[in-house]
């Protein structure tokens, strides 16, 4: 794992508008993620896990304090700046894995890349081989609706890393799938941070996901409660 | 090539949409059909009325006496001129030919009826009256006229009828005309009310001797105005049934206007409700790396292809169908013929290029208006409620 800090969060606070004030999903969060971490946020529900998530993607800009991401700050994006950080150097994997029910296998994977401009045998050789990662070679003309909950997420992650990623944030992973299916779909992320030495940063309140964790950081209304780094996580 | 995706998405997501991307389609390519079926019927009967019309009575153009006025029969008494000089050299050379008009009256079956008398010269070939058949034979006179005029009077071909007219000094005359020829024309302005005989005998009649009131021009006049003759060109004779055509346009195309909005009405409608069912498919493309523009340019370009594939189903089915009716044409009812227009008894609608290209056109511009608007919205969502797909 490299020491170069690949998101750096400093005095991150998020406020919502509910009705006549504000509620605060974030305070003064302070945290760093070097290059190749595979950590995750955990802690219970409305802890603020997907709202920095979020920033951290730049689907959102924080109220107050700063979120570095890939050097960039993420309050100072334009809506064109931040598709583009998004489109080429961040990955999102959703709890309900969010594919495009009238594309094929193929075409959900294929879809970051054709935004990137890729030719076509570009496209289908790295589409082919994201589908080889995550073991969906054969259904690669399948429609999301004929497949399993696991082989969507998978799908989904190879969506996500087709295009070569720095960064994929995962919110809920497994929140949808069997034992069996959480374990196979984090293991197949745990190998693609090995192999392509690219950051995970999870969402999470799965025990069996947390397993696999080399960093796990609570949590708790909006708050980092907890910041540890796991010394054996599974491999 | 950022276009080229965005029309591929768009193509994608149509067609895994499946029946209602194809019920769309159908109902937009329905009013395409329409819309080029009705104008190009128009096109057809203004098309026909301008060739019967020019064939008939307007030919090249008309050189007119200074003081004639189609709308005034009682100019009739003074518009007329002699033939002389230089407009008497283009009658020689044939490339124009006289017309005199007078009022007159005939009896047929003991009733009156006022008529405009026209006087043709027997050897003219620039319209298509048949003025060879008024070469009188005898002391008679002979008439032709059109199957409207021969309705209306009761007459037939060599039936025998009274005339009565009056000469250059007012006095009145009378004489037993034959109806030579009834010829079938669909311009009623030279058919209802109207007789033609010789030129000559109408001259010799009225004492009007080498005068006419106008001259129709053939295909070798250049145009022009010659002393005293005003040339009236196609365009200025044709104004009355330009003026028509346009007003029978406007009428029509309220039809193809309410069918168009309906179809357009329906494409609106599936793109308001995509805005709103497909908020966590707009949340996932922004994740993915699209702005907010190229995912409202990719619902525009929805509908755009809507248009495009409505309009590939309207030539699929369009064009035999169209081409049918070219073929057979449109029979049309008799009291069309009230109108006072050119009109055939059967109409042969004519799609021009610019008609069918318009039509293209408009189709497609106003699909994408009525599937930018909706799109419009999903500027202003955000992408983080709209991946968890709540309404916004």
């Amino acid at each position: 794992m490299s020491d170069n800090p690949i998101i750096s969060i400093t005095g991150l606070s998020k406020r919502f508008r509910m009705g006549a004030g504000d509620f605060t999903a974030l305070h003064d969060i302070n945290l760093t993620f070097k290059v190749g971490e595979f950590a995750g946020l955990v802690g219970p529900s409305g802890s603020g896990k997907t709202t920095l998530l979020n920033i951290i993607g730049s689907l959102d800009i924080p109220s107050d304090g700063e979120a570095i991401v890939l050097e960039k700050s993420v309050s100072a994006l334009s809506h064109k700046e931040a598709a583009m950080l998004r489109n080429i150097h961040i990955g999102f994997i959703f709890q309900t894995y969010n594919l495009l029910p009238v594309y094929t296998v193929f075409e959900n994977v294929e879809f970051a890349l054709l935004l990137q401009k890729k030719n076509a045998t570009q496209r289908k050789k790295a589409v082919m081989e994201a589908l080889e990662w995550v073991g969906l070679t054969d259904k690669e003309r399948s429609r999301p609706a004929q497949l399993s909950g696991g082989e969507c997420q998978r799908v989904a992650i190879a969506r996500a890393m087709v295009k070569r990623p720095s960064l994929v944030l995962a919110d809920e992973p497994s929140a949808n799938l069997d034992a069996k299916n959480s374990h196979h779909i984090v293991q197949t992320m745990k190998r693609l941070n090995r192999e392509l030495k690219t950051t995970f940063i999870f969402a999470t309140h799965d025990e069996k996901v947390m397993e696999y964790l080399d960093r796990i950081i609570t949590l708790v209304d909006g708050r980092v409660e907890k910041d540890t780094f796991m010394g054996s996580s599974k491999n | 090539m950022k276009k080229m995706i965005t029309l591929k998405l768009a193509f994608r997501n149509l067609f895994g949409a499946g029946l209602r991307t194809w019920l769309n389609v159908f109902v937009l390519s329905f009013a395409f059909v329409i819309i080029v079926f009705t104008n190009g019927m128009l096109d057809g009967w203004n098309r026909q009325a301008y060739n019967d019309t020019k064939d008939w009575i307007a030919g090249n153009g008309q050189l007119w006496h200074a003081t004639y006025d189609p709308y005034d029969p009682f100019c009739l008494q003074d518009a007329h001129a002699p033939i002389t000089g230089k407009i008497s050299e283009l009658v020689r050379s044939r490339q124009i030919t006289p017309l005199l008009i007078t009022q007159a009256s005939i009896f047929p079956g003991g009733g009156m009826q006022n008529i405009l008398l026209r006087g043709i010269d027997t050897a003219q070939e620039i319209i298509h009256i048949p003025s060879a058949s008024l070469k009188s034979s005898g002391e008679d006179i002979a008439a032709v006229i059109g199957k409207r005029m021969a309705a209306s009077a009761n007459l037939k071909k060599g039936d025998r009828v009274l005339m009565q007219w009056r000469d250059k000094n007012g006095t009145f005359d009378a004489k037993e005309i034959y109806v030579a020829e009834i010829f079938a024309a669909n311009v009623p302005a030279i058919d209802k009310g109207q007789v033609w005989i010789s030129l000559y005998e109408l001259q010799k009649m009225t004492g009007l001797e080498n005068q006419a009131t106008l001259f129709i021009a053939g295909k070798q006049y250049p145009g022009g105005d010659v002393d005293n003759w005003k040339f009236r060109d196609v365009k200025f004779l044709m104004k009355d049934i330009d003026a028509v055509m346009a007003a029978k346009k406007s009428g029509t195309s309220m039809v193809y206007i309410l069918l168009l909005a309906l179809a357009l009405l329906a494409i609106f409608d599936t793109q308001v409700l995509s805005v709103f069912r497909r908020q966590k498919e707009i949340g996932t493309y922004i994740a993915l790396g699209m702005t907010r523009g190229r995912v409202v340019g990719i619902f525009t370009a929805e509908g755009t292809v809507i248009s495009i594939l409505a309009i590939i189903a309207g030539f699929i089915y369009g064009i035999p169908l169209l081409m049918l009716i070219q073929k057979t044409g449109i029979p049309m009812p008799g009291s069309v013929d009230d109108y006072g227009l050119a009109i055939s008894d059967k109409i042969f609608p004519y799609y021009s290029i610019g008609l069918i290209m318009s039509t293209v056109l408009l189709v497609i511009i106003s699909a994408t208006i009525v599937s930018y608007f909706p799109a419009r919205r999903i500027s202003k969502i955000n992408p983080t409620e709209a991946l968890k797909g709540k309404i916004q």
